[in-house]
């Protein structure tokens, strides 16, 4: 087992640093430092009345590169090159303290969180200024942790790397939205519309884990970087037909779909209504609730219904699969039908999850489905520890939540130039997220990986200390 | 057949583009086994880049044919450089420290650098399009058909499209030199057949790898210009598609092959243009990326490419 001469090569570096390297070393970073930004930040391309020309912003380009040379700096003098006995402590001794306090993670803070969550909509009765934008955003961010378990079967369990998640997530949008406006009208007259969410949420399902296994049958002998490729190409191509069969889809203009219902009675101020029915005073944040305990619902299925999964042959086949696809293959499992299970259980959580997006948004159109979505749940899926669900729990909430937060921060502004407001920065922040998590926690922040099976005696391998095939 | 023709060139103008992305795919996934996900935001930087200095300099269609060869040459030479420096930097960064990683680790990497790069460039360039006056302008007529032959029709082939054709092939020509003629080519064979062999026979290893990132950055920067020139419009996305229609040749050609991609490449952008010729504008990357699935499926070894034999 290669565990511990993993992080020798940093106690190498931690040689005497004369000043002449260190300057050099600066010098070389300023320079490649200011090559990148000048043209594409130093000369801004600015189209006016009909005429582009270009702003020359060359101190912002200095200053960035500055600040560039001077953490470098700060790096080299206080972080790369301290003494060796403060350097060599052993990374095997803090893995395991990681794993004894990951244990108490999942031991305290899942339950924990649960009894939150399930909770949450209770504290916005006392809190006047938790009004329905919370509930709205907690609805939000809650689609994304269900979306991300979802993924999570597929990328964090079986190893298969998904780009084109976010097909399965229109599936099944565009099976609720097409059966609830156009089809069921037609099988079943007017009356069943109240009806046609709980109805249609298997069938969505259903049809989304079908989806997954005719695009993934053909594409699941690959190994794995065809496989994000290929999925990736899967997903742009059900977002083409969304967008050009027309006279199926409407095409971009999208379509008006009925929204969530209380069992058949809809959230409005109207006879016949929740509020009528119930005699209680109309409030929009009825409908927010109901939608929160809706997606929890579906949510926690997905966390269990997984959580149980790992514990069936299946499961263990997914991540044996995920460690060494030969070693699985010589010990008879199918990976085929491995993969091709994962792939289209994932496939029918991020079907649900669909569903549900449009009986809240009331609207589908085919931008809701850009690749760029399947790139946030995978960095949802990365950020949380791959394979991890309570992680995907945290990562959901920080990158949601900061993307809100991204929206608040008009202290920036001062700092930034004019004309940018922090939100744009919010995906650029997700991309170095998932740079620096995979260069310096590849395997997350608080997983651990336990074997489900074992012989005599459980060890637990932290999953930094472990490359492929090892552990 | 006149309409055939026409597309023949189009399709030939467009697969040399496709072509020169391809190249750096097939290169970098023959040295380091992973797919730089990266590549197609490098050729978004290239032509972001020559945008900026075309539009620095200020040469427009008007100016006099030595102004703009000159021009031409200078920013070919500097979205080439500024290229090389942002994919040799993505590799230092997040490629190289992901060496012996797990599987997904590099090629997770990739896409949270892709979507970097193009979010950096459209918060500092701008989301919107950047239009360009045509600079290079003028054509032949090859062929022409009158209204009594069957409809009026004329067979064009523009300046731009026979530059684009012409410097392809003899970039082509030069790279392939410089792989099989040199030391450095040497090296970069050397690497790509067994990188633990090839260092203890005394190659520098890393340092092959960082120029193969460069020679590939060259190449899709020049790439970059090309499609600047040729369409006349650049922005922060167009990397993604052309990425993925690039890697679909690089893979139809076989992956690790470097004439594979380039031909890869052409029958890609035939593919593309016949498709949208004849069938219907509005699938023309559906109709790419199903070629992609079914070279995957049927032919995973690609055109010219060698069978991969999985070793344990």
């Amino acid at each position: 087992m290669s565990v511990a001469p993993k992080n020798n090569s940093s106690s190498d570096d931690s040689k005497a640093l004369t000043t002449s390297a260190l300057t050099k070393d600066l010098i070389s970073t300023a320079i490649i430092t200011l090559l990148v930004l000048i043209p594409i930040v130093a000369m801004k391309t600015v189209i006016g009345q009909g005429i582009i020309s270009i702003v020359y912003r060359f101190g912002m380009a200095f200053a960035l590169t500055g600040i560039v040379v001077g953490t470098r700096l700060f790096l080299h003098l206080f972080v790369w090159h301290k003494a060796p006995s403060a350097g060599s402590k052993s990374t095997l001794t803090s893995g395991l303290k990681s794993v004894s306090f990951s244990e108490t993670i999942t031991k305290y803070i899942a339950p924990g969180l649960l009894i939150f969550a399930l909770l949450f909509p209770v504290f916005t009765f006392f809190h006047p200024i938790w009004d329905k934008r919370v509930m709205d955003l907690a609805v939000y961010i809650l689609i994304y942790i269900m979306l991300g378990w979802g993924l999570n079967v597929v990328v964090g369990l079986a190893g298969l790397l998904d780009l084109g998640y976010v097909a399965f997530y229109a599936v099944g949008a565009y099976a609720y939205a097409l059966l609830s406006t156009v089809y069921f009208p037609q099988w079943f007259g007017t009356g069943i519309l109240p009806w046609a969410f709980y109805i249609t949420l298997p069938v969505a399902g259903l049809l989304a884990a079908t989806w997954g296994v005719v695009l993934g049958f053909p594409v699941l002998r690959l190994r794995g970087d065809y496989l994000a490729i290929v999925t990736l190409a899967f997903g742009e191509m059900i977002r083409l037909v969304l967008v050009n069969w027309f006279s199926f889809t409407n095409g971009p203009q999208g379509i008006s779909v009925p929204k969530i219902t209380f069992f058949g009675l809809p959230f409005k101020d109207a006879p016949g209504s929740f509020s009528d029915f119930f005699g209680i005073q109309f409030n929009r944040i009825h409908f927010y609730i109901f939608l929160y305990y809706v997606i929890l619902t579906l949510a926690l299925i997905t966390y269990f219904v997984t959580k149980r999964l790992r514990r069936l042959p299946i499961g263990r086949a997914w991540e044996a699969l995920r460690e060494d696809e030969i070693a699985c293959r010589s010990l008879g499992i199918n990976t085929t039908t491995t993969k091709l299970t994962a792939f289209a259980i994932g496939a029918m959580f991020g079907g649900f999850a669909g569903s549900f997006f449009a009986a809240r948004q009331g609207f589908v159109s085919p931008e809701s489905f850009v690749y760029i979505e399947s790139a946030l749940i995978l960095a949802i899926v990365v950020l949380g520890g791959l394979g991890s669900q309570i992680g995907i729990v945290f990562s959901a909430i920080a990158i949601m939540g900061s993307f809100e937060l991204f929206r608040e921060m008009d202290f920036m502004k001062v700092v930034l130039p004019s004309g940018t407001e922090p939100i744009q920065f919010r995906m650029l922040a997700v991309g170095l997220a998932m740079v620096l998590m995979m260069r310096f926690r590849p395997r997350g922040f608080v997983t651990k990986r336990e074997p489900t099976v074992f012989l005599k005696e459980k060890k637990s391998v932290s999953g930094d200390l472990v490359a492929e095939g090892h552990g | 057949m006149e309409y055939f023709l026409q597309q023949l060139i189009n399709g030939l103008t467009l697969g040399s583009i496709y072509g020169l992305i391809a190249i750096g795919y097939t290169m970098v996934y023959g040295i380091i086994g992973m797919i730089n996900f990266a590549h197609g935001d490098v050729f978004m930087v290239g032509s972001m880049v020559s945008f900026i200095v075309l539009l620095a300099l200020g040469v427009t269609g008007g100016s006099g044919a030595f102004m703009i060869i000159f021009a031409l040459a200078l920013v070919v030479v500097i979205a080439m450089l500024i290229a090389s420096v942002y994919n040799w930097t993505i590799e230092r960064v997040a490629y190289r420290p992901l060496r012996g990683s797990f599987r997904l680790a590099p090629l997770i990497s990739a896409i949270g650098m892709s979507i970097v790069l193009q979010e950096f460039v459209r918060i500092a360039q701008e989301g919107r399009p950047k239009p360009m006056q045509p600079l290079i302008t003028g054509g032949y007529e090859l062929m022409h058909r009158t209204l009594a032959e069957g409809g009026d029709f004329t067979v064009k082939i523009s300046n731009m499209q026979i530059m684009i054709i012409v410097s392809t092939l003899v970039l082509m020509t030069v790279f392939t030199m410089l792989i099989q003629r040199t030391a450095l080519g040497r090296a970069q064979r050397a690497c790509e057949q067994d990188t633990k062999m090839a260092s203890l026979l005394g190659i520098n290893v890393d340092r092959t790898i960082s120029i193969t990132f460069i020679l590939g950055a060259c190449l899709a920067a020049f790439a970059g210009l090309m499609f600047l020139l040729y369409y006349n419009v650049t922005d922060f996305f167009i990397g993604f598609l052309a990425g993925i229609k690039a890697f679909t040749a690089a893979v139809l050609g076989g992956i690790g092959s470097i004439p594979g991609a380039m031909l890869g490449g052409l029958v890609i952008g035939m593919i593309e243009v016949m498709w949208s010729a004849y069938f219907s504008v509005e699938y023309k990357d559906v109709a790419a990326f199903t070629v992609l699935v079914m070279v995957l499926i049927f032919m995973p070894q690609g055109l010219l490419g060698k069978p991969e034999v999985e070793k344990i």
